[in-house]
């Protein structure tokens, strides 16, 4: 008789997805933040500066008061990461802290907490495409898509097969009024489009190196369309020229 | 190892509003003063929540909030840690400035009005608590800072009450880390206050653990994989406001509300940590550290911590009688029996009849027992060690011989350290966080004669033998100069020296080597000779004249008492003799006994315990003895009955008052009593005198500890030490550790 009572429980659809266990996804972040053992990257491997990079090294440790050397660890890392073929393994972490007389988490810290530190080995060329908003605005994405596809479809953070190009993402490296614009190593090529974006991959790939900077044929960051203001006077203005009489 | 220091990580202060630690810049010499900010103490009024209140300049604006009794909700900021203001929680709002400020790292400004209650810092630190909480697990229940957690506490008290948190990208997820066998991550819990980073690097001397990443990707960790090899790792368990770290082995086995508290001593090393002992029922659960500035401020040992398993393990519950090779259980009345009957048997007359005292023997015990065996005629007192058989090469007449003088806080104090055939980081783990946080924030030097060791500091080695300290005596070397120019210089002898073959020669120098420099070393306010006691019932057994005379310690005994001793060398206990073990554990001595005594650990019995520095502290029973064990001192009271000999005791405080008349000190609390100037240069010239033919071997010193883990019955029959033992003695499982610990050597 109670059964009666009770209200009339319908069966309720399953719903279409079951959810997994975890419901949170893996955030990925560009990087891991923890050191893994590999055959590439292990603390076994040796390294040491170059006796030329070694004189490089004492001369920017001079620069700081000695019981401050530890100042010289980004410098010394960035000096590491060059010999190293661009990028910053744990033997070299070890041997600037072992340079710098400091512990090896300290030069860990700064190593993780600046992204121009590679910590996994990168191609011969290193292409970073700047995506923030100004270059964004002049078709970055178009940009990254050619490199991307120039290069055998690989992804932003992957390296190709032969091992040549390495392409990230990054953001702004201050280039914008010649926006979009790519860095390949150490110089900055501005002014791209497509085309001569494919230009200067292709000069890289055959082991040339094409001139830096902007690729539309401005010197610098002048007026595209040429001079648009102060255009009147064929001439600059001689001293004292529309002064007031007593200046003149 | 370079000190390096920025310039924020000074510790405030030792507690709140305690003065700064004395500085000593004026001794500087120009050298390193990278963190000194000159100590002015001068007093500064600002008025919190209209209340005016008075702090030393250089207070941090949360403790100016705290003397004028606002509670102020905090994460990162700990008296004890430098100061890192990144949790944003202590916000506080102060007249006419534009944003709430972090009270922590506002350094507290006279004539501020600072408000803790108004509507802009509630709201500041709900808006705090939704971003802390925005990427914290909602894992309470399963989280073993349950109820002790400070995230939790806080966001009922300061959080909102609903959620805005709809991320379709859910919470960080931070991969755990393998801290070893004590403390057990859970990273993703972690809200990065930093306070294990900064007590790591400060006071433990680990600078292995740090950050990594940044932003929303900054991590706690190591980087590489490893273990966090430190004597006081436990520390950072406490230290963690969240449930990030935790104890791995507690976990999942209490809840605080379940546990009842008993403040209580330390008894694994001879610095007498004040703890607090957790327990359920009969069963310990945990130990925890109790504040006491005077001793361990906020820190206690990892063996101190997590040795308490063994108190379940290899326990003697029951007296037992050895019949043929084997123990059989008995009762009280036999078994006492049958120690009244041994004695008869083995006819030991008068010095014949040995006790020796281990370790882990408590005062009232020894005092009865010492009582005891005076009353058979014997004077043979040997104490379990080295050598233990003779009196010690200082002789025990004056307290200032055998006592770290300088006190633990004292050591703060020192401008140049001499250690001599002493390792503080295993001997006294606590008192060398004092000696690191000293030489990180003040020019001291530090000097050590003995085997190299891995302190978390950077000293000058002198050598490795007596010959080193004859040296030094002699002027000869740099060190000796700074040590003679030095205004507050401190030798630190090592527990070990006393039973090293030269023993008697370093003394013996050194008690010349005070009696002629007492004008830095010997003054009323500070005494710059003291012995590093490494065994909890030294200093107690050397206040009572737990010695043997002359005469007895050459006698070959026929009759020995083990009281707690587990070092013994089975040789040196005669064939022939009838020995009886009194204990709490199943190790060496009752392997060696004929009748086994049950006995109470130190967290079962209301004892009295004496520290190295003569600090006499009582201990509280916080569990019942398992079994037919009891108290030590009733035994001995017990067992005096039957060997018909009563003592004149029949409670504790009767015995008590007989402690008072062996020594007042043994029942004055808390205290430290300085021994005069007089009396000090008076125990030198004995020791002087009493050492005078000794000779030199030469050998070298050598580390009495070389398992941190595993000192002791208790922490021998710990499965926690064991697991410490085979992590980080000998490095099993854990294969990274070889680079960096080659590579931290190079930096002591």
């Amino acid at each position: 008789m109670f059964a009666a009572r009770l209200p009339k429980r319908l069966p309720r659809p399953l719903p279409l997805l079951r959810r997994s266990v975890s419901s949170t996804p893996c955030r990925r972040s560009d990087a891991l933040f923890v050191h893994r053992d590999t055959p590439y990257n292990n603390p076994k491997i040796p390294f040491e500066f170059t006796a030329e990079n070694m004189k490089r090294a004492q001369e920017i440790i001079s620069h700081y008061p000695p019981q401050y050397k530890k100042a010289a660890t980004i410098p010394l890392l960035d000096l590491g990461q060059r010999q190293n073929k661009g990028w910053t393994s744990i033997s070299v972490m070890n041997y600037v802290a072992k340079l710098l007389e400091m512990p090896p988490m300290r030069v860990y810290e700064v190593a993780t907490f600046y992204t121009m530190f590679n910590r996994e080995p990168i191609g011969e060329n290193f292409v970073q495409v700047c995506t923030t908003t100004p270059c964004m605005l002049r078709g970055s994405y178009d940009i990254l898509d050619t490199v991307c596809s120039h290069l055998g479809g690989i992804k932003p953070g992957d390296t190709t097969k032969d091992g040549k190009f390495t392409v990230i993402e990054v953001e702004c490296q201050g280039a914008c009024s010649n926006a979009p614009m790519i860095v390949v190593n150490d110089d900055f090529y501005e002014d791209l489009t497509p085309e001569t974006t494919k230009k200067v991959l292709s000069a890289f790939a055959k082991g040339e190196k094409p001139k830096p900077g902007p690729q539309s044929g401005r010197h610098t960051s002048e007026n595209s369309a040429g001079l648009t203001a102060l255009t009147y006077h064929t001439q600059p203005y001689g001293p004292g020229e529309f002064c007031q009489p007593e200046f003149q | 190892m370079l000190r390096l220091v920025s310039s924020a990580s000074k510790p405030a202060s030792t507690g709140i509003l305690t003065k700064v630690v004395p500085s000593s810049c004026s001794t500087l010499g120009g050298r390193r003063t990278i963190a000194s900010t000159s100590a002015r103490q001068a007093d500064i009024t600002l008025t919190v929540d209209g209340k005016e209140v008075t702090v030393p300049q250089g207070s941090a604006l949360i403790q100016a909030c705290e003397a004028a009794g606002a509670t102020i909700p905090r994460f990162c900021y700990h008296d004890r840690l430098a100061i890192a203001g990144n949790c944003r929680m202590c916000l506080v709002e102060v007249e006419r400035s534009p944003k709430p400020v972090a009270s922590c790292a506002m350094p507290a400004m006279p004539g501020a009005k600072v408000f803790t209650n108004t509507p802009l810092v509630h709201e500041a630190r709900e808006g705090v608590m939704e971003f802390l909480l925005a990427n914290h697990p909602l894992d309470c229940p399963i989280c073993d800072q349950g109820g002790e957690c400070d995230l939790q506490d806080q966001s009922m008290r300061y959080g909102a009450d609903r959620t805005r948190f709809h991320e379709i990208t859910g919470k960080r997820a931070v991969e755990d880390k393998d801290l070893g066998p004590l403390v057990k991550t859970s990273m993703n819990r972690c809200i990065q206050c930093t306070r294990c980073v900064r007590f790591a690097n400060e006071v433990a001397g680990v600078e292995e653990l740090g950050t990594t990443g940044r932003g929303n990707d900054m991590q706690i960790g190591m980087y590489v994989e490893k273990t966090m090899d430190s004597e006081l790792s436990g520390n950072i368990v406490d230290l963690c406001p969240v449930g990030a770290l935790t104890s791995k082995p507690y976990a999942f086995h209490a809840r605080p509300w379940e546990l009842k508290h008993t403040d209580s001593i330390d008894v694994m090393d001879a610095v007498g940590s004040n703890i607090r002992v957790d327990s359920r029922g009969t069963t310990v659960m945990r130990v925890q550290p109790r504040p006491n500035d005077d001793v361990n401020e906020e820190w206690i040992s990892d063996k101190t911590r997590y040795a308490y398993d063994g108190l379940r393990f290899q326990r003697l519950t029951t007296p037992l009688v050895k019949q043929g090779d084997r123990f059989v259980a008995a009762s009280w009345e036999d078994a006492l029996t049958a120690v009244a009957n041994g004695l008869a048997k083995s006819g030991a007359q008068g010095d014949e009849i040995q006790a020796v005292a281990g370790h882990l023997a408590d005062t009232e015990a020894m005092v009865a027992l010492k009582d005891l065996i005076n009353r058979l005629g014997s004077d043979n007192l040997t104490l379990d060690a080295v050598g233990g058989h003779a009196a010690p090469v200082h002789a025990v007449d004056v307290r200032s011989n055998y006592l770290f003088n300088a006190t633990v806080p004292g050591v703060q104090e020192a401008d140049v350290i001499l250690l001599v055939g002493s390792n503080p980081r295993h001997e006294a783990a606590v008192l060398n966080s004092r000696i690191r946080k000293s030489w990180l924030h003040t020019p001291l030097e530090i000097g050590l004669i003995g085997e190299r060791i891995d302190t978390a500091y950077g000293y000058d080695y002198l050598g490795a033998d007596a010959k080193a300290v004859a040296d030094f005596v002699a002027g000869k070397g740099e060190f000796a100069q700074k040590f003679k120019a030095a205004k507050k210089p401190l030798i630190i002898v090592g527990s070990a020296v006393v039973e090293h073959p030269d023993g008697a020669a370093v003394f013996n120098a050194l008690a010349k080597y005070v009696e002629q420099n007492k004008s830095t070393l010997l003054t009323p306010e500070w005494n710059g000779f003291g012995v590093l006691q490494r065994v909890a019932s030294r200093a107690a057994a050397y206040d009572i004249g737990f010695v043997p005379s002359k005469k007895a310690s050459t006698t070959k005994p026929k009759f020995i008492y083990l009281l707690n001793a587990d070092e013994v060398d089975p040789k040196s206990i005669p064939q022939d003799a009838f020995v009886v073990y009194q204990g709490h554990h199943g190790d060496l001595g009752a392997q060696l006994a004929d009748v086994c005594l049950p006995a109470a650990a130190y967290t079962e019995k209301s004892t009295t315990w004496v520290n190295t520095e003569g600090r006499t502290q009582l201990g509280r029973a916080a569990v019942p003895p398992p079994g037919a064990s009891r108290e030590d001192w009733k035994i001995i009271r017990a067992l005096s009955e039957i060997v018909g000999n009563p003592l004149p005791y029949d409670d504790v405080l009767n015995l008590r008052d007989r402690m008072w008349e062996i020594s007042p000190s043994l029942v004055r609390y808390d205290v430290t009593e300085r021994t005069s100037v007089e009396t000090a240069l008076a125990g030198l010239k004995t020791m002087a005198v009493g050492t005078a033919k000794a000779t030199v071997s030469g050998k070298a010193f050598t580390k009495p500890i070389n398992n941190f883990y595993q000192t002791d019955p208790i922490s021998r029959a710990s499965v926690t030490m064991a697991q410490c033992t085979r992590a980080f003695v000998k490095g099993e499982n854990y294969g990274f550790s070889e680079l960096s610990s080659a590579s931290e050597a190079a930096y002591a």
